[in-house]
């Protein structure tokens, strides 16, 4: 504070810094701080055990699914009937299972084996379990991620844009959320490759690399989020706008775009934000079609391989993995919240 | 309308909608406000008061029409204004207080940096001046600690901090007008007198105040001149004095009359005949409790894990056919008191007996074929209907389970319900939202006497009605309780409406009753301190007058 204080910056941009640090609710100061702040964690610790259930329950259900396969799980787990596994194989799989011993011991092994980090060999991609997901998971996390600031970003602007003008405006910008939210992706994804990467040719239609390759698949997963998302922002915003500390703020002489940006828009990302949560779950489900559709490496494409093979090890392991993605982008989302609401730091 | 005034007004017309949806809500408003000056906008909901309050800073809202003959602030003609130099205006020549300073404040920041908004966007000073200005003008304003407070969130400061913060954002740039609209209206009584200070001293360092408010007593105090308004009209103008205590307007008489007080006590408050029933001496006040409190405590965990004694020690009795009046401050514990007596919190410890009996300590499949016993009518009937419903379904789901077998004889006792609380049954087939404020109360009372209780709790049934509106229910409440011999425990923050209703008055404080006995000596005769400061703080008429 004290820093800012004594900075004698004159130019707008400046002070909109100065705002942020001078008042903002900052916990070194102010008797309950070790209070409001222990508020805000307890939060985070509590998603992060919800989390670690999350997770133990996505085993157990994978664990209930490849013991209710017909045939030998030794088998599956080797790589499907139709690889023809060697017995040799089929014995060491049993033996590192324990598929000879009752359920319990096979269930307690199993976790252990997932705790260790051991999630076995995919027969589909000829190679580890881990390695095929650390070779897939960032092209994944990637897309997903960019799909998600994407999605924000069109939230926000379609919110900040066309909530509360003229009527026109107003009905096109609800409109086109709720087209673009009732896409569906597969016929996007076409749409979008038709148009930019066949008829005009601006982008490479598969395998560019970098940003270029990443901006189709991106929207693809995007637009229909950013309708949906911005369906959300845009009420919130609405009802932020109708709130009286607006009519506060324009009383002190700040324009309308001033009170959308300064006030309304950090009322209208609270509920985006835990949508964003769910979000990430329905990005990484998404990237199976367009990671197939683009021909992009990535988790889905590897879902889908196992998936079609029978490569029972990878199926887990992706499965699993996903649901860790989805804990901590919630953690992450929570941490974000407690940001965004101050309120959440202060119950006092 | 001397070249010194500080906003000249003549003719203002406000209307919303365009074509044949166009509807005027202010028809014609003319009055100017010296420097220094108080005039005081009185009007119930509706009258068009905070429209024209908004219209003075370009700010009637989105799709609104304003036309004028003069509009002039400080001798400069705004009415062609564009958004410029409105923005210019505003904060700068024109400060504006909302009610309510949880929602008028932005949640999510803190209060010091509303204040530096507003110096912010006049470009005043640098950030280090800015930063020292919020301080002094928390100072100011009466706002302890204030480099804590300026980075604590509204809803972290009580309701009199935040009203002050809000007015030192408004003031921030010390403008020559100060518009202030329902600025005590969400308050406690004390705190009330505390802003009504705090807007006094700006009056007296010059300051041109224009206050809107639906409560007559706050104007009394603080108002050089009144403005009565009516269906955007203004029907009466001139010296307080001459307004509140010689009003030639029949409006501002009946709204006058409607403000409950202690010349009120057992005399009718609205002329609305079709809500009497009958008129006359109240009932003999039998000996025999109804109710019998003894030793409440209740505490709750805080957020913080700390214990809160809501209520602690609390006794009392409620006589059959008696009104007991509960009074207090918010946080005082008034509604955890009601909600004991309910049965829908146990007491940590004490107790409560109905009819004598043990009521608070049973197990709840005893207790439940009693609870017809006690009803509730609560501040906002709205929040407590099914919107889905009709009225008829409402009243019809409260009738005791069995009594009414026939729906010939369930449809007999819903019209007789509601022709006890003034309505028809042309209000069956109807919607709360489609009710004026009134009607919905009436609903819920109706709703509330449906199993012919012994006693409705009544927690804060008529703060949220415009004054001629409560006058009409509080008559009706008295007109049923003559008829059915019911007992209230009515639970209020307002001193008139506590000293019109009750017999006996309960004044609470920090969770403990300070004081107890029958209305009239509480009202004449205090003496607990915090009684004596309570009836201290509170602006009646009366006492304007002297």
């Amino acid at each position: 504070m004290t820093a800012t204080a004594t900075a004698t910056a004159t130019e707008p941009t400046r002070f909109e810094d100065d705002l942020d640090s001078d008042f903002s609710a900052d916990f070194s100061a102010g008797a309950t701080g070790a209070n409001r702040r222990g508020g805000g964690w307890r939060r985070v610790a509590r998603t992060v055990g919800t989390g670690i259930l999350v997770l133990w329950g996505a085993a157990t259900v994978t664990f209930i699914a490849v013991n209710a396969m017909p045939g030998n799980p030794a088998i599956a787990m080797a790589g499907g009937a139709g690889s023809h596994p060697s017995k040799a194989l089929v014995a060491a799989v049993t033996a590192q299972y324990g598929f000879d011993k009752p359920l319990v011991i096979q269930y307690l092994m199993y976790l252990l084996q997932l705790v260790q980090g051991h999630l076995g060999f995919s027969s589909s991609q000829k190679m580890q379990v881990v390695d095929v997901i650390a070779q897939s998971i960032w092209p994944t996390l990637l897309l997903t991620g960019s799909a998600l600031v994407l999605a924000w970003v069109i939230a926000i602007a379609s919110s900040l844009l066309t909530v509360r003008r003229r009527r026109a405006v107003s009905s096109l910008g609800s409109g086109l959320e709720v087209l673009s939210a009732a896409l569906p992706q597969y016929w996007l994804g076409i749409v979008l490759l038709e148009v930019f990467a066949f008829s005009l040719g601006w982008i490479p239609a598969t395998g560019g690399t970098g940003v270029v390759g990443l901006i189709l698949p991106a929207l693809t997963l995007a637009i229909p989020l950013a309708g949906f998302m911005s369906q959300v922002t845009r009420d919130e915003f609405d009802a932020a706008l109708e709130q009286p500390f607006v009519v506060s703020a324009r009383a002190r002489g700040m324009s309308d775009g001033g009170v959308r940006v300064r006030h309304a828009l950090r009322h209208a990302i609270l509920p985006g934000l835990t949508l964003s949560g769910w979000a990430i779950g329905s990005l990484i489900s998404g990237a199976v079609i367009v990671e197939t559709l683009f021909s992009r490496n990535g988790l889905g494409g590897a879902l889908l391989g196992a998936v079609t093979q029978q490569d029972m090890p990878l199926t887990v392991g992706v499965t699993l993995i996903v649901a860790l993605t989805y804990v901590i982008a919630n953690i992450v989302v929570d941490a974000f919240y407690v940001i965004a609401d101050p309120r959440l730091r202060s119950r006092s | 309308m001397s070249a010194k005034a500080a906003l000249t007004v003549s003719d203002l017309h406000v209307g919303f909608g365009a074509g044949s949806d166009y509807r005027e809500v202010v028809k014609g408003v003319s009055f100017s406000l010296d420097p220094g000056e108080c005039l005081a906008i009185v009007g119930e909901s509706g009258s068009g008061k905070s429209v024209t309050a908004r219209a003075l800073i370009g700010l009637a809202g989105s799709g609104s029409r304003v036309a004028a003959s003069t509009l002039e602030l400080h001798g400069r003609d705004v009415r062609e204004a564009n958004d410029r130099t409105w923005r210019g205006i505003r904060g700068k020549d024109v400060g504006f207080v909302l009610q309510d300073a949880l929602v008028s404040l932005d949640p999510l920041r803190p209060v010091g940096k509303e204040i530096v908004e507003a110096l912010k966007l006049h470009r005043w000073g640098d950030a280090k001046s800015r930063h020292a200005r919020v301080l002094e003008l928390l100072e100011q304003v009466g706002v302890p600690e204030p480099q804590i407070r300026a980075r604590q969130l509204p809803g972290e400061l009580s309701g009199g901090l935040r009203q002050r913060a809000l007015i030192a954002s408004a003031i921030a740039l010390d403008p020559g007008v100060l518009i202030a609209d329902e600025p005590t209206t969400a308050l406690d009584v004390t705190v009330q007198a505390q802003i009504l200070e705090l807007l006094e001293q700006t009056k007296a360092r010059g300051k041109a105040l224009l206050v809107i408010s639906h409560d007559l007593a706050v104007v009394s105090r603080l108002a050089d001149r009144v403005a009565v308004m009516n269906q955007g009209v203004i029907v009466e103008y001139g010296p307080t004095s001459e307004v509140l205590f010689n009003p030639r307007d029949s409006y501002t008489r009946r709204l006058l009359d409607a403000v409950p007080s202690t010349h009120s006590r057992r005399a009718r408050l609205s002329g609305d005949a079709s809500s009497s029933i009958a008129a006359g001496a109240k009932p003999v006040v039998t000996g025999k409790p109804i109710i019998t409190a003894e030793n409440l405590t209740k505490s709750y965990k805080g957020p913080d894990g700390v214990n809160r004694t809501v209520v602690k020690d609390v006794s009392f009795e409620l006589g059959i056919g008696e009104t007991l009046g509960v009074v207090g401050e918010s946080g005082s514990g008034k509604t955890t008191v009601a909600r004991l007596v309910l049965a829908v919190t146990a007491p940590d410890s004490g107790r409560v007996l109905v009819n004598g009996e043990d009521w608070s300590s049973i197990p709840e499949k005893l207790r439940r074929p009693s609870r017809r016993l006690i009803t509730s009518v609560y501040q906002d009937p709205l929040s407590s209907f099914d919107p889905r419903w009709t009225v008829g379904r409402i009243i019809t789901d409260a009738l005791p389970a069995g009594e009414y077998p026939t729906p010939v004889a369930r449809r007999a006792r819903v019209d007789e319900l509601l022709g006890l609380v003034g309505l028809g049954p042309e209000h069956l087939a109807r919607r709360p939202l489609h009710l004026s404020g009134g009607q919905r109360q009436r609903v819920a009372i109706a709703r509330a006497l449906a199993p012919e209780p012994a006693v409705i709790v009544c927690d804060e049934s008529v703060s949220a009605l415009d004054v001629s509106i409560q006058a009409q229910v509080l008559d009706l409440l008295a007109d049923i309780q003559q008829q059915l011999g019911v007992s209230y425990l009515f639970i209020s923050h307002d001193l008139g409406v506590i000293h019109h209703v009750s017999d006996r008055i309960l004044v609470m404080h920090n969770g403990r009753i300070v004081e107890q006995g029958p209305a009239d000596e509480i009202f004449t005769s205090p003496r607990d301190p915090y009684t004596q400061q309570l009836l201290s703080s509170l602006p009646t008429l009366e006492k304007a007058h002297v």
